[in-house]
């Protein structure tokens, strides 16, 4: 009878947490940490002339396998945007610095490397669009 | 690559053994439930006996066209799975009953969710983990 109970309410707690995280996930938020800001070789290279999109990944993550190719093809459409994929294991300094504390998370920065949204989770493509029109 | 419908069918096969279990405190279901997860965990998720009932009865009836999935992500569930699963089966085998429902309930709890949702429980864990680590 009791572990009755405990059944009922594990599954309607883990229903409803995966509604509210399947909510949230992807949401492009609008950030401006004037700490937060990446200079090129933190992240082994140019940044983007007019953005970068900067996505953290890591191995044990099913959706950064989708973010990458989300943001590959939108961003294909924008010359002066560059998307660059970074291994948060292997750049802990950086994912301290920033607070990244899951994969994917993606930053995009501006042209000179402020991060000015913020995206926990695999991003909507429509949703990218209008972050990448906004800068 | 693995056909990423496994693990979320093998996970809701976990979350009714697991349920059966608190509600019945069987040794016998528990201890399954640990020999799956220790497989998934250490020899790989397709290694396991859920994967072979998957490809056996399952797999044959769905579409030939699926989401393939790196097999590090669902790797990294069933090894949580498996620590759960190991406390559940220490609170079962001495009766300490508060250990092994606390124990099980986690573990149902990430199982749904996986299942249900997609839940991707390396994402939200794995960088956490180092970042503690190493600190």
């Amino acid at each position: 009878m009791n572990s009755a109970i405990i059944v009922v309410a594990v599954l309607i707690i883990a229903t409803g947490y995966g509604i509210f995280d399947r909510k949230r996930t992807g949401k492009i938020k609008p950030k401006v940490d004037s700490r937060h800001q990446i200079l090129a070789d933190e992240i082994g290279g140019e940044l983007g002339e007019a953005a970068t999109v900067l996505q953290f990944s890591s191995a044990f993550c099913t959706p950064c396998r989708t973010t990458r190719s989300t943001l590959a093809s939108v961003i294909s459409h924008y010359p002066k945007i560059k998307h660059v994929e970074v291994d948060a294991e292997s750049n802990l300094q950086l994912v301290r610095r920033l607070d990244i504390r899951q994969t994917p998370t993606t930053l995009f920065l501006n042209s000179v490397g402020k991060e000015i949204a913020r995206a926990v989770g695999a991003p909507k493509r429509d949703q990218v669009i209008t972050a990448l029109e906004r800068i | 690559m693995i056909d990423a419908r496994g693990p979320r069918w093998s996970a809701g096969l976990t979350s009714i053994v697991l349920i059966i279990a608190l509600i019945t405190r069987s040794p016998v279901l528990i201890i399954i439930q640990l020999v799956q997860f220790g497989i998934g965990a250490f020899a790989g998720p397709p290694k396991s006996p859920y994967a072979w009932l998957y490809k056996k009865f399952v797999q044959p009836r769905l579409s030939k066209n699926f989401d393939s999935e790196d097999v590090r992500p669902p790797q990294f569930a069933q090894l949580v799975g498996f620590v759960f699963a190991l406390v559940a089966t220490a609170g079962v085998l001495t009766h300490t009953w508060l250990v092994f429902t606390i124990a099980t309930a986690f573990a149902l709890f990430a199982a749904f969710l996986n299942s249900a949702f997609g839940y991707c429980l390396g994402c939200k864990m794995y960088l956490l983990g180092v970042r503690f680590r190493s600190v």
